[in-house]
């Protein structure tokens, strides 16, 4: 399934644009998907202990299924306020 | 009331919005672009959030207050974009019954919004230097925003 991911901050300057088209198997995880991420933007590397993920506006955990219907976004540490 | 804004925060607008005949305090925090972080320099910043995801989540922060203290009415307004020294980046107005709750509602909020809510912030600094914030990344630079 074609997986659309956003990214911000950092990250999005990490991977060099703000939106990525994957093609991963069906049931696959945020975790899953984060190592694909890493594997393909290793740019991404130094922020893998802290990359956070977020699936339909929610924080989501690295067991978290994905579907291709999801809104994903990765995103580091946040510092608003 | 949640808002996410572009425009300057009209924090007396803000303010008046959780004024309420049941409320016997009213409390507002701003928070403001701070010009000198551990001695550096700051010359402006830019924030950038993740909008529809920034919303959800500071509704979901009111709901939360709402249950956890006994408060009238709240209002939150984040800024983003680019902002001068000084200038109001956060506002969260609480009001409630008896003081106690509306400056407790307002500690947690401000708290809480900035370990949850998805918004950055970019450094820019006086030495042209510019720097993405981000908590407990790099130690040196990077412990703290350019704020309160």
């Amino acid at each position: 399934m074609n997986l659309n991911v956003l990214f911000f901050a950092a990250a999005r300057d990490a991977v060099g644009t703000d939106t990525v088209t994957v093609d991963v198997p069906d049931g696959s995880t945020v975790g899953e998907l984060q190592q694909l991420m890493i594997q393909r933007t290793p740019q991404l590397e130094r922020w893998s202990q802290a990359l956070l993920w977020a699936v339909n506006n929610r924080y989501a955990g690295c067991n978290q299924v994905l579907h291709a219907s999801d809104v994903i976004a990765c995103f580091p540490p946040v510092s608003g306020g | 009331m949640i808002e996410l804004t572009t425009e300057p925060i009209d924090y007396n607008q803000l303010t008046e919005s959780v004024r309420d005949h049941a409320a016997g305090a009213v409390t507002l925090f701003l928070g403001t672009v701070r010009e000198f972080t551990r001695g550096v320099q700051t010359s402006w910043l830019q924030y950038e959030a993740y909008p529809d995801m920034a919303r959800a989540s500071m509704a979901e922060l009111e709901a939360e207050a709402f249950q956890k203290f006994t408060v009238t009415k709240i209002a939150i307004s984040h800024r983003t974009g680019a902002m001068a020294l000084g200038e109001i980046s956060v506002a969260i107005a609480v009001s409630s019954p008896h003081r106690d709750q509306a400056f407790e509602a307002g500690r947690w909020l401000i708290d809480t919004l900035k370990e949850r809510v998805p918004i950055w912030k970019k450094e820019h600094f006086a030495d042209g230097r510019e720097e993405w914030q981000h908590p407990g990344m790099t130690p040196q630079t990077n412990t703290k925003g350019a704020k309160s």
